[in-house]
């Protein structure tokens, strides 16, 4: 199988050759590594984002409440908060907070979700793309495109890093997918394959060496807010780079640290729920509560 | 390339709330039903690892079950899967094994009905993907990078070929096979991966094929 590309700036030096767009590279190595027409793969990632985009409508419109009862209701509190028009850090940037967190709780509630690129990690793309959407005001085809790009750096991670948390903790999953919602957001905004890739790159760095330490083991806490906080580093990483500032460690490089830093992460945080903020005394009595009788040892 | 699609990476569309967990555990589920070809009257969970200590809190339970009834990962009857296996009557059983296994997220499904018994022990390795490492004793050998199917047939002369010429005639390459078996002239077993996607149509043919008695598909 020959890759258009393996890496970050062999993405980037496609695109600019070519004269396209990050999304246009990854739909064309898609139908040419199996062997489908456009129409097809679009049509696949269209019904990707429409369960996306309902994910969003019931987080942030219903109470919703995970099994175990620790996460729900977050995502609504904050969007009915902006509707108040009275924020600090402005409407904008907390509508895709709000909408990352609304995703993951419904993740959490057992509801139906996109894994973008895991389902721990899958508030951040949706809850970006639905905030610029509002501003850009993109066509579906861009929306879907959107995808498209958070794909291929995902794809570039996936292969070159790691996009698990119990192999490369929380910066594999949660930083993973806010550097492909920077590049993202970039491309969707007018910005260049270059600059796609420099968001990545600084989003990215923004998180590395975040670990994974879910309390009780669950996807839940501090999952959600991490989706949070990523929503909003995406959505400034991107700007930055719109800005014409460029990050002093290449992209490859970023994604090349954050595979070291997961490979010498301890065991204990990286999706073990052993360590970190699931050790604490008060992660301790929820992981009793809610596995307190029946399990011997969590 | 472990990834090999843009699709690995957005996607799968799945009931939350662990693509390993959950997508995973169903989607294990679901090679065992498709491999059995029909409804199970009960069926046995052994999990192990961290399968073991977290199934409870991740939905484990319900997206296996759901899985063995025929759901796939995005089926949000997968929910009330327990009830479900109830109501037609399905046995279910579940054990927390304490046993060390290399994958932290292994289970084994023994399930059957008044007439056969099939056994299965699968992994599910991260973002959804799962691998099948046994079938009825047969140790499986999948990297998991390829998609792949299974087929299980007589151990006789031809049912290899039968089942090549099937897969050349819709230009599929067969990229790794491996074939075994426990007696000679009795069950075997093809693992078979290849580089094309195949679709439903060729998995019927090589099903209606003479010597063939089970066939599945295991990766995308």
């Amino acid at each position: 199988m020959n890759a258009m590309f393996r890496n970050a700036e062999e993405l980037v030096t496609f695109a600019e050759n070519e004269g396209i767009s990050i999304s246009e590279v990854m739909i064309r190595q898609e139908m040419e590594h199996h062997e489908r027409s456009k129409e097809d793969i679009m049509a696949q990632m269209e019904r990707n984002l429409a369960v996306m985009e309902k994910a969003v409508e019931r987080g942030i419109k219903e109470q919703v409440k995970s099994v175990s009862g620790l996460t729900g209701g977050d995502g609504k509190k904050l969007f009915e908060y902006i509707q108040k028009n009275n924020t600090i850090s402005g409407p904008f940037i907390l509508e895709a907070v709000a909408k990352a967190m609304a995703t993951n709780e419904v993740n959490a509630a057992m509801g139906t979700i996109c894994a973008t690129p895991t389902a721990g990690s899958a508030g951040v793309v949706p809850g970006t793309l639905f905030a610029v959407k509002d501003k850009l005001n993109p066509t579906r085809e861009q929306m879907v495109r959107f995808l498209f790009t958070s794909g291929a750096f995902g794809f570039i991670v996936a292969n070159n890093a790691s996009i698990s948390g119990a192999a490369g903790g929380c910066q594999a999953e949660v930083g993973s997918a806010t550097g492909m919602a920077a590049a993202a957001i970039v491309e969707m905004a007018g910005g260049t394959p270059r600059q796609s890739s420099q968001a990545m790159a600084m989003a990215l760095k923004g998180m590395l060496g975040l670990v994974c330490d879910p309390v009780a083991g669950l996807v839940e806490v501090p999952c959600v807010k991490r989706n949070a906080f990523g929503a909003s580093n995406a959505m400034v990483a991107a700007d930055m780079a719109l800005a014409g500032i460029e990050s002093r460690i290449p992209c490859d490089e970023v994604i090349d640290a954050m595979y070291r830093i997961g490979e010498t992460m301890p065991f204990t945080l990286r999706e073990t729920g052993e360590g970190g903020l699931a050790a604490t005394p008060t992660g301790r009595k929820y992981q009793e509560k809610i596995f307190g009788s029946s399990k011997k040892k969590v | 390339m472990k990834y090999r699609s843009v699709f690995d990476i957005i996607g799968p569309v799945m009931i939350g709330p662990s693509s390993s967990h959950t997508a995973g555990a169903a989607r294990i589920g679901l090679v065992a039903r498709q491999l059995f070809r029909k409804e199970p009257k009960w069926v046995n969970f052994h999990l192990y690892g961290s399968f073991a200590k977290t199934y409870l809190g991740h939905g484990t339970d319900v997206a296996l079950v759901g899985g063995v009834m025929g759901f796939d990962t995005s089926d949000t009857r997968i929910t009330k899967a327990l009830s479900i296996a109830n109501d037609i009557g399905l046995t279910v059983s579940f054990h927390e094994e304490e046993a060390q296994v290399e994958h932290p997220n292994t289970v084994k499904i023994h399930l059957g009905d008044d007439e056969s018994e099939m056994e299965l022990v699968g992994i599910s390795i991260g973002g959804g993907k799962v691998e099948i490492k046994e079938l009825n004793g047969f140790q499986l050998r999948l990297s998991g990078n390829h998609p792949a199917i299974l087929v299980v047939h007589n151990d006789r002369y031809g049912a290899i070929a039968s089942v090549s010429a099937a897969l050349a005639q819709y230009e599929i390459n067969i990229g790794h096979m491996e074939v075994s078996r426990k007696e000679m002239g009795k069950e075997a077993l093809m693992v078979i991966e290849v580089d094309q996607n195949i679709e439903k149509n060729i998995l019927d043919e090589i099903s209606a094929l003479d010597l063939v008695t089970q066939v599945t598909k295991i990766h995308e």
